[in-house]
């Protein structure tokens, strides 16, 4: 279910303006992977690069080698829909599709991808809910709009319905920084969770969120502004935050810039 | 208020009318008692409260707190906005009561039935007119301008928000809105005198091969029909459908539109899950806009229509009349009686009208719960 994100030599633009310089570094399967940095270092940046929704943006493409399990996810052959199934992603802010019932915004990808029998649906949302740790608030009510559910629920239903399509990895850009402290431990909670089954690659502006969820952490930062953003220093999480080999990640996790 | 020594002398009140609020204030305090007319009182209350304040000490200082003014520039404003409101429903009033006592007696004096009979002719001596042929031939015409204006509307305009780039996107968006300054007039000349033509051609074509299909059955002549008149009404509601949705489209949260596309979804996957669902009440909108200039549409359909006024779904003979466009027809030669039965032709068209934006707010309304929550 989970497979190996490899990273070489990756540079991403927006336009000529060059956001990412040079990232290398492999993420391990069924393992979360926090990436972190100031505001502006081109995390995000890298982590939209994994899945293709850099590309998206008018004038933004990438430069480099990226794979999955071997698999180079630039390939001019690769379908880029099948790589965004196969790498789902989870937004800053929720995105439940407005016009949808929490059933239908679960089972959105599905039915993109041509799944139309109502109890393959119904099995799938129930899983997937239950995955997200929500179908217990949301079972007696999966006809009423998503977009009427709380912040965190709404967090949680788009979790459900990025994992409802099985992916092998789910990327998540700063998942709770709209959500309050409750939800952002019931987002924890879940990460623990998915990690049993998922490749999980987080960014995230807490440190404290890194040092809990994260196994390894990889610290982006940047010169000065308009520079590109780099790769600091990638290692296991227990080690960046207690003894970092580089003297810009100690200022960082300490407070002292950024 | 009060900036100047001048002015603080007379803390909150400047100008010239102080002394004259001054001078009334004695006489208002007498007469407040006194029931008059609210004419009466209105300008006595304010003579009193610019007393009251003329005993400040300037702003923000000490002493008690102003009085209110009763003829600030505030109420002014208040009472002129409040008149212009008014006015809307005075007009409105003013028009139906209009119409309606034009309409009665011709009603009256109609010896055929109103809603049933086909014909129109109110002018002789035992008036005989009836709108079931009009009302038919404006909804015919309008249904038919939408059903062909509509999807062609949405391809631009998901064309101009979603597709085209930025440069064409703004030209295109441009030559559309100037098609919508092109006047009513100019539209029917030339569907009159040009398009007439290949419509004609295309008509006998129709009728040629699929004369067993009724709409395009009959023996002709052809090309002054309801297919020309909606054709020329389609391209004139085109501008309005195609740029309330391409705003409308162009309004998708780009969070959604990420979300489609990161489950894995084409560019036309995610306009079908996140841009059209989204846009669906801005499209009715923009459609009944577009339904309700195609039902009022008057001197193009005057000019490319048969006139005759009968219920026929053949859409390719010479024929067809609608209620607007027989008004502009018949009015000239209309006596009496004749008015009076275009102006009551005129209340049905109102009416219809009415319902069709109510049907509208209701479609859009049924779905509230959804389109709120997607603000």
């Amino acid at each position: 279910m989970a497979k190996r994100i490899e990273a070489m030599n990756v540079t991403a633009y927006y336009g000529s303006f060059k956001a990412i310089e040079d990232i290398n570094l492999t993420v391990e399967p069924k393992t979360v992977t926090a990436l972190i940095g100031p505001s502006g270092c081109g995390k995000s940046t890298f982590l939209r690069s994994i899945n293709r929704m850099h590309e998206v943006l008018p004038g933004a493409r990438v430069n480099g080698r990226l794979t999955i399990d071997d698999e180079d996810i630039y390939d001019r052959d690769v379908d880029v829909t099948a790589v965004r199934r196969m790498i789902g992603m989870v937004f800053q802010r929720p995105n439940p599709f407005p016009t949808m019932s929490i059933f239908d915004n679960v089972v959105a990808g599905l039915r993109l991808n041509g799944v139309r029998r109502k109890s393959v649906l119904e099995e799938a949302a129930e899983r997937a809910l239950k995955s997200a740790n929500l179908w217990d608030e949301v079972k007696d009510r999966l006809g009423k709009p998503g977009a009427g559910l709380s912040g965190g629920q709404q967090q949680r239903l788009c979790i459900a319905r990025t994992i409802a399509v099985e992916p092998q990895v789910v990327l998540m850009d700063e998942p709770c920084s709209a959500l309050d402290p409750i939800s952002t431990l019931a987002i924890e909670d879940l990460m623990f969770k998915l990690k049993d089954r998922y490749t999980i690659i987080i960014v995230t502006h807490n440190m404290q969120q890194a040092a809990r969820v994260s196994d390894r952490t990889a610290f982006f930062s940047i010169e000065r502004t308009g520079d590109p953003g780099r790769l600091i220093e990638y290692d296991d999480t227990q080690k960046i935050f207690s003894n970092p080999s580089v003297k810009k990640t100690e200022d960082y996790i300490t407070g002292r810039f950024g | 208020m009060g900036d100047t020594p001048d002015g603080s002398a007379n803390a909150g009140t400047g100008g010239p009318g102080v002394t004259t609020s001054h001078a009334r204030v004695a006489g208002a305090a007498l007469s407040v008692d006194v029931p008059g007319t609210p004419a009466h009182r209105a300008p006595n209350g304010a003579g009193g409260r610019g007393g009251d304040s003329g005993t400040g000490h300037g702003p923000g200082g000490g002493g008690a707190l102003p009085r209110r003014r009763a003829f600030g520039a505030d109420r002014v404003f208040q009472g002129l906005t409040m008149a212009a409101g008014t006015m809307v429903l005075v007009i409105i009033v003013a028009i139906a009561i209009f119409l309606i006592a034009k309409a009665v007696p011709a009603l009256n004096a109609n010896t055929a039935n109103f809603f049933t009979f086909e014909g129109w002719f109110p002018n002789e001596s035992s008036p005989r007119f009836g709108i079931g042929a009009l009302a038919f031939g404006t909804l015919l015409t309008s249904i038919l301008a939408l059903l062909l204006a509509v999807p062609v509307a949405l391809g631009i305009a998901l064309y101009l928000s979603h597709y085209a780039p930025r440069r064409i996107g703004t030209a295109l968006g441009f030559l559309i809105d100037l098609l919508a300054a092109v006047p009513s007039v100019v539209f029917g000349l030339w569907g009159r005198d040009f398009f007439y033509g290949p419509v004609r051609d295309l008509s006998v074509w129709l009728n040629k091969y699929f004369s067993w299909i009724p709409i395009f059955g009959g023996d002709g002549p052809f090309g002054k029909s309801i297919l020309l008149g909606s054709l020329v009404l389609a391209i004139m509601v085109l501008p309005i459908i195609t740029s309330l949705s391409r705003e409308v489209f162009r309004q998708t949260p780009t969070a959604n539109e990420e979300a489609a596309l990161a489950l894995g979804a084409t560019k036309w996957e995610m306009i079908r899950t996140a841009v059209l669902p989204y846009g669906r009440p801005g499209v009715i909108g923009a459609t009944m806009l577009g339904l309700g200039r195609a039902l009022g549409e008057t001197i193009a359909l005057a000019m490319t229509l048969g006139i005759v006024s009968n219920i026929s779904f053949n859409i390719i003979e010479n024929g067809g009349n609608t209620v607007a466009a027989n008004i502009a027809n018949a009015f000239g030669e209309a006596n009496d009686v004749g008015r009076g039965a275009l102006i009551a032709s005129g209340l049905v068209l109102f009416s219809i009208t009415l319902i069709v934006n109510i049907t509208a707010r209701a479609i859009i309304y049924r779905r509230r719960e959804f389109t709120e929550s997607a603000a």
